[in-house]
Parts: C-alpha cells; structure tokens; sequence
C-alpha cells in the first residue's frame, strides 16, 4: 500500500462515472451559473447572484474553511469597487486593467486589516475586522472628492467594451452577464485551486486544531493573514464587477450591515461547500425581493429564517443537500 | 547511534509565584528511550511544552544538536527535528486519518504553495500512508479521525508527531485512558518506535515504564530527583518514598 503508485491510486478513489464528475466542481458551478438568467425570474437578481456569490464565495475562505469569523468583509467587496470605479472615472484607465488593479490595491489593504486583525483571536478577531472595516467606511465618506461622500461614487459607466477585437454593448443585460461571470469563473478557478492546493491543508489544519497545527510546524499567524489577503482579495473581485455592473458605487456597500448579509448568505448557502455561496446569496435575494414585495419590513423575516438556519440547518441549504445525497468527499 | 542530542541546563520556570520547574540539568544521548516519571504535580508536562516549544523557560536553555533551541517560536521545533505528541488527544477531528498525517507531513516543505494540488504529491501522500502503517492504521485511512476509538485515536496522535521523522520523538501519555489490551498494542508500539530514533516517554503507568526504558529520569516538585537505570530507580529510597509506594499495584 506504500508504493507510489498504489499511493497515487487512493489518494484520487473515484476517478471514474459519477464521482469523476462530482470533482469538476469548477466546471459544475460555470455550467449552473450558465443557465441561471433563464432560472431566476429576473435577469437583474441572476448578475447580483453572480456578483454576491464571488463576494460570499471569498468569505467561505476565511470563514468557513479556515474558521476566521470576520465582520468587515464589506470593505473589501466594497475596495473592489471603490478602485474600480476611481481607476475608470478619475484615471482613465482602462476597465479591464482597472480590474486586476482594483483587486491588488484591495488585497493591498487586507494585508493591512489582516496584519492587526490575525494577532486576535475568537470574538476579538470579529470585532476588530469590524471596526477597522468601520473605518475604512468613515474614510470613504470623508474622502468625498475621490469617492462622492454620501452619494457614492458615480462618473465611470462603461457602456461599451471590446472583447478581442469584438465591440460588445455593455447596456445589454446578457452580454454584461456573461462578461461578469467569465471574473466569477476566474474567481472559482482560483478558489478552487486553492483549496486543493497544500496551502488548503493548512488552513483546514488550522480550523480543525490550531494549537496542534502549530505543533506539526506550521506558522499559524502567517497562514491566517496569507488566507485573510486571498478572501480579500477574491471578494473585492466580486466588488469590480458590481462597479462595472451598476456603473456607481453606493457609499452602502462599505457599511457592516453589508458584512452582516455577507454572513447570512454563507450561512444559508452553506459554508464550507463550493457552490454554496451561490445558493446562499441565490436564496437570500430571492428572500428579499419576495418578501419586500409585500412588506417593507423584509428584514424581520429574513432574521427569523436565518435564526431558523443557524438552529435547524447549521450546514445551510447547499451543505445539508450535499450530505442528505451522501457527497461528501469534493463538497462541490 | 550515540552522543549528545538534547542538552538541558539549569533550566526552570515560575508560573507568577509557583515554581514549575526549577534548575534541570539532564542531557539525553541519540537512539535511546527514556521515561519521565514523578507524581502529578511534579512538571513534567511543563518539562514537555519547553521540550516543544510550546513554553518559554524563564532560565536556562536548551541545546538541539549543539543549537540553541531558546526564543525559537514553537512552530520551528519541528524543523529542527523534535516532534510530540499530547496527553489529552490532539487530533484535527473532522478531516480523514490520512489527511491528519499528510498535513503533519507537507509541513516541513510545501506549507504556503497555493498553487499544486496537493492529491498528486505522491511522495507526501506515500509518507503518511508509511507513517499510518507504522501504527496500524492504514485500514482506517479514509475515515474521519473523529470516529475513531480512543485507542485508534492515541495511535493517530503519534503518526502525526512520527510523520515529520523527528530525531526526537517526545510521547506524553501515549496510554492514558487506555485499556489493558489497547496498551499492549501500544507498549508493541512504543519498542518498535525506540528502535529507530530517541524517544521521550512521559508515563504513568510504572510496570509498563520500567520494563520498557533504557533509562528513567524522576522529577519531583519541579526538580530532579533521580536519573538512572530502571534498576537503580526501583531501589532508589528517595524514589520509592515519593512514587513507588504510593502507586503499588498501580498499572
């Protein structure tokens, strides 16, 4: 059983029929978020789908592989945005090199939330991510001449891009979706890489036992603030897309309650599973669109089903559907 | 398979006002196994987490191989080429048998790699089946540690700390709460692991620990009281006063 070979065979048990497919969760997840536009009611709730669904997906990093409560995550979706919008409006530069500079200034400043918030731990951790994202709020509401203060940021609308050599109308709700979601691609390609990368390891080893995690050799602080930096980082991605989305940046976007919906959707999707940040902010739009239908208080209902998830369903929809079928090994 | 490996020197430590430890002085050569024992309350799981960096002495130090071990952070231990393992099960819960060994063994090389997929580092992967062999318990290897028994679960703690092929293997414990016949498979264990590389046994269990160690080192209220053959323990009138006596028919 120690031979390379032999090793080789069980470390990759179901490379074949059903459970070969059930890996390609990648290609899974592009293939549902493909179709999704003609699944919703509404083209409009399929782009925020996609676009909260990266946001959420980048916090599952953190939180629900890695165990890191944190209550700022906004800053980065709203980082991602931010830069985007500044580097298009003010600098002139091009929207598809605002993008990756949106994401590196973003992960820039995670660096910098991370490196004070890593040393702290349990509900520390939380309620510094918390205040140092406040800040980061406060400083875009002052810094009004960069970002609009309270009327957000406005002045970049991208209406038409150039794909290759094609001319592509950005108005077009079904063009914009699927430029969007080739940067949702991206995002789960690397998030999937990942967590099935040794570094993956560790941040599990760290949720699972950090003092033993420790003791095995690994430098804890470290890898708590590179895992800190990649959430970020691909969160703030989802925050470019929205900017090129809506064509403003609400000031909103920075707020906590905004961190708060980034943790209920996890939680409704399903931390810990790949594509359950996307049923998770599937789940929590549709919530908010029907209920607000009816009532503008939405809110009390949907605090009452996410205390319903949290004691009935701790593992969300995504989650308890993936154990209720027996695929446990992928979690795709 | 000899000389100096650990050399320990006037070591100790205050917790506030207690004394945990105080002025050890002992050094351990290369390829033999070597039992801690004293009463409880004696230090020796504060002698331990210094061994393993997990504690800071407040005097003395530690030599590694002729380095010195003092003010290296507790995750560097393990590179030098010490490894434990813990009286109270220390295990990551819900991953697999195999994936709590190859995440001890990827962490001397390829700890922050992003990028590779960690299922095709067949050598690691190899590693940890070698090191889930080595304690019987590769039949189990694609379970959750979680639901392992307790014995299977002490077994998992030492592949983990033994996958990282410490020259140094520090066991605190590694029969507690264990049956007669688990520790009869532990006691196997324990004489194959002490072929190969220094071992380091904290025990309890007296019968176990004098029938299995080359030499034994007594440690009493924080200081050492008798270091020597199993033999010359047994005799020793200190060590029968404070220990011995008190733990007839014990194990």
């Amino acid at each position: 059983m120690t031979s390379p070979s032999s090793g080789e065979a069980v470390a990759k048990p179901s490379s074949s029929g059903l459970g070969w497919i059930l890996e390609q969760r990648v290609l899974l997840s592009i293939a549902v978020l493909a179709v999704l536009p003609w699944l919703l009611p509404s083209q409009a709730l399929a782009v925020n789908v996609l676009i909260y669904g990266v946001v959420v997906m980048g916090y599952n990093l953190l939180f629900g592989y890695t165990g890191l409560l944190s209550f700022g995550q906004a800053a980065f979706f709203g980082a991602g945005a931010y830069f985007t919008g500044i580097a298009i409006g003010r600098y002139g530069v091009p929207w598809f090199a605002a993008v990756p500079i949106a994401v590196l200034l973003s992960t820039g400043l995670a660096a910098a939330i991370g490196i004070v918030s890593t040393r702290t731990r349990g509900i520390y951790f939380s309620m510094v991510t918390l205040a140092l994202a406040q800040l980061v709020y406060y400083v875009a509401l002052q810094a009004s001449s960069f970002t609009g203060g309270e009327n957000g940021l406005r002045g970049f609308t991208v209406d038409r891009i150039n794909l290759f050599g094609f001319p592509v109308n950005f108005l077009d709700p079904v063009n914009k979706y699927y430029v969007l979601m080739a940067f949702a691609a991206l995002a789960m390609w690397f998030q999937s890489r990942i967590l099935n990368s040794p570094f993956g390891a560790v941040i599990e080893a760290i949720r699972e036992n950090e003092q033993r995690a420790r003791a095995c050799g690994y430098d804890v602080e470290r890898s708590k603030l590179i895992v800190f930096m990649l959430s970020g980082a691909i969160s703030s991605l989802g925050g470019c897309m929205l900017a090129l989305h809506l064509s403003i940046v609400p000031l909103d976007l920075l707020h906590y309650q905004t961190s708060g919906m980034i943790v209920m959707m996890v939680l409704l999707g399903g931390a810990r599973s790949f594509f359950g940040p996307f049923v998770g902010a599937a789940s929590f739009l549709i919530l908010e669109d029907v209920i607000s239908l009816w009532t503008p208080h939405w809110q009390i209902f949907v605090g009452a089903i996410f205390v319903l998830f949290v004691l009935f369903l701790p593992k969300g929809i995504w989650g308890t559907l993936l154990d209720t079928l027996g695929i446990g090994k992928a979690r795709p | 398979m000899s000389g100096e490996l650990l050399r320990i020197e006037g070591v100790g430590k205050r917790f506030g006002g207690f004394v945990a430890l105080e002025d050890i002085t002992v050094s351990f050569a290369a390829g033999q196994l070597t039992s801690i024992i004293g009463p409880n309350g004696a230090g020796k799981s504060t002698f331990f987490n210094i061994l393993s960096g997990a504690l800071t002495p407040t005097s003395g130090t530690l030599h590694f191989r002729g380095r010195e071990l003092n003010g290296l952070p507790q995750h560097r231990f393990v590179h030098q080429g010490i490894s434990r393992s813990y009286q109270i099960t220390n295990i990551f819960p819900d991953l697999s048998v195999h994936e709590n060994v190859r995440v001890a063994a990827q962490a001397l090389t390829v700890s922050y790699d992003i990028w590779r997929n960690r299922a095709r580092l067949t050598e690691l992967n190899a590693r940890a089946d070698a090191a889930l062999e080595a304690v019987g318990l590769l039949g189990k290897r694609g379970e959750l540690a979680k639901f392992l028994s307790h014995g299977q679960q002490r077994a998992l703690e030492i592949a983990i700390a033994l996958v990282s092929e410490p020259e140094l293997l520090l066991l605190d414990e590694p029969t507690a709460g264990m049956g007669p016949e688990e520790t009869k498979d532990m006691v196997a264990l324990l004489e194959r692991l002490a072929e190969k590389r220094t071992v380091l046994l904290v025990e309890h269990k007296m019968k176990m620990v004098l029938g299995l160690s080359k030499r034994v080192v007594v440690l009493h209220h924080g200081r050492l009281l008798a270091d020597g053959a199993p033999d010359e323990i047994r005799s020793n009138p200190e060590v029968r006063r404070v220990y011995l006596g008190q733990s007839e028919g014990y194990g």
